[in-house]
Order: C-alpha cells, then structure tokens, then sequence
C-alpha cells in the first residue's frame, strides 16, 4: 500500500480477524481496502478461508486448525495472521485502475417501478424530474456487497436527494429496484423485504443462479457504476 | 431412486460444511448449525466429515429407503424407528431396502443429522451442496424436501449378504459424543470490538444473568430474550463483517446471535462472539433454551477447538477402522 490512515486490527470471533479504519465511508480508505482485497484473494495467508471487505475494514476469515501447522505450539492463530496482515498492509501494492471496472447500467424512473419518487420530491422541495436527475449525475462506486447475494452498497448519493430508511419497510421489494438510503444507493438482486426508498428498476439481473463462479453477481466490490434512463417501453422490451 | 419423501417434515434440507470464498459478493455460507453432530455422523458411515447431509426439523419427514446403505443419525433426538423399530443415535447402521425411516418424538435437542454412505446426489452450487433457500439454489432443487422428493445415493452399495431376516442392523459401535472440555453449562464467549459500549451494568448482567432463546429464532440468528441492555454512547455502524456466533446488541437493547444462515455484514454493535466449540451446543438449543454466558480468551477458544477438531480425528480413525473391518468380513 502502504496505508497511511490509523487503523486497528481485532478479533471477530475465534476465527476471523478484521482491519478497520474507522466508522465512516471515505473513497480513498475503501480503495485501499478493495486493493488489500484483490492482493489477499491473489496471494491468500497460509490457513485462510477467505477475505471479505467493507466500507472502511476488511475482515479475514481462517481456520485455527490450519494456521497451527504453521505456528509454534504456544502461539495463538489470532496473534500469527494478525502479524501476518501487518505484514501484508506495509506491503505495496498495485494501483486500483487495474481492477475498477466501469458498468453502465439502465434504469426505468418511471413512477410503476419509482415508488417513492413523488416522496423524496416532496420531502427535499424539488421536482420528481430533478430527483431523477441527480441521482442520474453521479458516477458511484461500489463500496461493499451484503445483506443479500449481489446487494451492492454504492455511494455517495448527492445530498440533495439523501434520505433516511423507511419508518415501515416494504414487505416485498422486486428484484432489480434501484434504492436510496442515507448517501447509499443500491440495487436489490433478490425478492426481499426492503427498507430503502425506491426510484426506479433495472432489467438487468443483478445476481444468476445459473453461473457457478463469480460471475453469479454482476457488481463486485470497488466496481464503477453509471446510471441512464430508459422508458417503460424500452424496460419492457429489454 | 434411493431415498424417498413419503411424508414431508417441517424443514428439511440439504446442508454440508457451508459455501466459503463469496461472502465478498454478499453470499452467506450458510451449511450445518451442528458441524460437531454432522461431521460425526459422516465419520461413522466412513465419509468424509464436510459430506452433505440431510438437517431435519421436528417433525422430520418420513422416508423410504429403496437401495439397501449404511446411514448414521446424530444431534437431536428424534426418536428415530425403522420399520416402526426404534434405533440409536450415534451409531452406523446397515438398512435395507424398502425401509420406512421415521422421526416420531422430539425428545432432545433442535436439529437432526442423517448421513449416508458415500453420500446423497444433490446441486452443487459455488463449491457447496447447502441448500441456500433465499437464493433458491444448491442442495435438492434450492429447497426443503416436499412429500414425493426422491435423492439418489451417489453410490449404490451391494450389502445384500448382511441380511438375513432383519430389516436393519445396528452396528455394535458408538461414536463417543463427549470431548474433553465439554463438561459446562456455559456457553463461552469472547469480547467483540463494541463490547466497550455496553455501560458497566449491562456488562454485569450479560455475564451473570441467563438469556432464553426467543420463538423468534432461526437458522439465521437466535432473538434472546434477557435483561435490557444499555450502551454508554449508542451509535450506528456502518456495515462490516460478522460470523456465525456473533452477538448483536439490537435498538430495543436486546441480543441477536447470528446463525449458520447469518447476512454477510451488519451495522449492530457486535458485543461479543460464542466461541466455535460451543456453536454445536447452541446449535442444539430450542426456543425457551436459557443460555448463560462466560467470558474467555482466544487462548482458551483456540484451545477448545482444537480439543474438539481431535476428537473428532481420533473418533474418524477408531470408526473407519471399525467399519471397515466390518465390511472385509
């Protein structure tokens, strides 16, 4: 890297282990985490199962089993990956651009699939037209997935258009629905109960059972997104 | 065909060791709760400890087994019969065809593992035969077995010379459940990184008062029902990872444990984590269960697993033997 922001290294369990820079979403912090990722799945520590990053930390998941063939019968596995990762942060790595994709993505705001445009127009005193316009404005980078397979957590929505999660979430949000909450913007992959506001819908298939490998989910982490719009006839007929 | 629903249960699926490598893209690992009970029942069918297995619910479904196999039960008991004989826990037996295998009491215990030999025919999906249920894929058909569900054994087995008249044999030996640092009614856990936020009262009462699993828990997490707790600076997280066995303190200052079935991240406060040698026994708690927590260290769990992961390997060395011994005879 080497990474230059204060962190802290703690124990998530007796078998995992996380990095964490700090309660707060910063662009320049989660590239350095999407990297340490990429160089981590390349070059995994000895005992790793696997590596799985976030907003602003990166947890490691190991088997305690496996790390003590390799360790001295007092030591903990704990206390041997986490030298180990200290040694991977100082360790340089490459820069993002060799891995950031850039995917444009169509929407329909149409107000069938954008429940809760009309909302967020009223709520910010701006027109439904401008809601959709500056949520258009941004490129978004994906910062994490969770919550669902190939839920992408991207950021970071104008603070024109911010909103807070629904008091009462949606019993049934449809696959495809681009939402809002906080400065986040998402996509949900999978029929779900949902708490984020709702502008609009993506023909695309976020998440494919069919696929047998990563290719499973569209997005992955530290990927690039643009959104444009297309009419309900053009959605229709995608 | 080899194994038939006859009469479906309430959730039956099937689930191996879990789906490791995509909690990157937000795929959960799902698998087993009970991974102690799983890995013992393939051990003693001779398969290998991560084999797919059915998990049962009670009421488990009644089956047919239609190819004569070895099969081994473990975890909850469920009173298990054959052909309306009642057969043990714990042990391999050799079951013949055109066999009813049924669950007909819940007597102890939460989930139920049946293993087969060599294993059952299922959709792998991401390296993993778990069913993941939400996704709708891996196992049989990315679902709970229905009444008419047949699964094939991925290998048929001649063991027609072991029977004479009896329809099942239950061979003598008995896989020993009990592993050296076992013998407590706590459930241990270690410090999670906002065990700082919970006030110095709520700290004392999460250590010294028992929690009772709620009705509402799940293969994803257990809602536990206790003293209220109460943090010194309440403050949202964002999200970040959690593992199965992590502690969440809710809004409404109750505990969440997170399951073989949990998100892959979360923004609760992660107050603590149950150490992975007590999983099973969590695993193995119903609603109304009380749980008493006790602090350790990693030393400590690290120890616990590795006293429990021998075990198991002394345990898959003496039954391998045994059976094959059986089997050469």
């Amino acid at each position: 890297m080497i990474i230059d922001a204060p962190y802290r290294i703690f124990s998530l369990g007796d078998s995992a282990i996380t990095l964490d820079f700090g309660n707060f979403i910063d662009e320049k912090i989660n590239q350095n985490i999407i990297r340490l990722f990429y160089s981590l799945q390349r070059a995994p520590l000895p005992g790793m199962i696997e590596v799985v990053p976030a907003y602003s930390s990166l947890t490691i998941y190991y088997d305690p089993w496996q790390v003590k063939k390799f360790i001295h019968q007092n030591e903990t596995s704990y206390k041997w990956i986490s030298e180990q990762l200290e040694k991977r942060i100082q360790t340089p790595l490459e820069e993002e651009n060799n891995i950031a994709r850039l995917l444009k993505i169509p929407v329909c705001y149409d107000k069938e699939f954008g429940f809760d445009l009309e909302l967020i127009a009223n709520e910010k005193h701006i027109s439904v037209e401008d809601v959709i316009q500056i949520h258009l404005s941004k490129n978004y980078r994906v910062y994490m997935l969770g919550f669902l397979p190939g839920f992408s957590y991207m950021g970071l929505v104008d603070e024109r258009i911010e909103m807070p999660r629904k008091l009462q979430p949606r019993l049934r949000v449809e696959p495809g629905s681009v939402g809002i909450t906080g400065r986040q913007t998402g996509i949900y992959p999978l029929p779900s109960p949902g708490g984020w506001q709702i502008v609009g819908r993506t023909p695309l298939k976020l998440f494919e059972t069919n696929s047998n490998d990563e290719a499973a989910c569209l997005l992955k982490p530290g990927d690039n997104v643009i959104f444009y719009s297309i009419t309900i006839d053009e959605f229709k007929s995608y | 065909m080899s194994l038939k629903v006859i009469k479906a249960g309430i959730l039956d699926t099937i689930q191996d060791m879990g789906r490791y490598k995509y909690q990157y893209l937000g795929i959960n690992p799902g698998g087993v709760m009970d991974r102690f009970a799983a890995s013992i029942v393939n051990i003693l069918v001779g398969n290998s400890m991560n084999e797919a297995v059915l998990e049962m619910h009670f009421p488990a479904a009644a089956f047919l087994i239609e190819q004569p196999t070895i099969i081994a039960i473990g975890g909850a008991d469920f009173f298990s019969t054959i052909n309306g004989e009642p057969v043990p826990l714990w042990h391999p037996i050799l079951i013949n065809k055109n066999s009813v295998l049924q669950f007909e009491q819940l007597r102890s215990g939460a989930r139920c593992y049946l293993a087969v030999k060599n294993g059952l025919q299922a959709d792998k999906w991401l390296g993993s035969y778990s069913t993941h249920l939400k996704a709708n894929t891996g196992g049989y058909k990315g679902r709970a077995l229905r009444k008419d569900d047949a699964i094939n054994f991925k290998r048929q087995s001649n063991y027609s010379r072991f029977f004479s008249e009896k329809d099942s044999i239950v061979l003598p030996w008995q896989a020993d459940i009990k592993w050296t640092g076992d013998q407590n009614d706590k459930i241990f856990i270690i410090a999670g990184n906002e065990w700082k936020m919970l006030d110095n009262a709520s700290q004392y009462h999460f250590l010294n008062q028992p929690f009772t699993v709620s009705p509402v828990s799940d293969k994803m997490g257990y809602r536990m029902r206790g003293a209220n707790l109460t943090t010194n600076n309440g403050f949202e997280l964002i999200s970040s990872a959690v593992s199965f066995g992590t502690i969440q303190l809710l809004p409404d200052g109750q505990l969440i444990i997170l399951m073989a079935d949990h998100q892959t991240a979360g923004g609760y406060p992660r107050i603590a984590h149950v150490i992975t040698a007590h999983l099973p026994v969590l695993a193995q708690s119903r609603a109304g269960a009380k749980i008493n927590f006790s602090m350790t260290d990693i030393e400590t769990a690290e120890k616990l697993l590795m006293l429990q992961q021998q075990h198991l390997l002394q345990l898959q060395n003496a039954c391998t033997f045994r059976l094959e011994e059986f089997l050469n005879q």
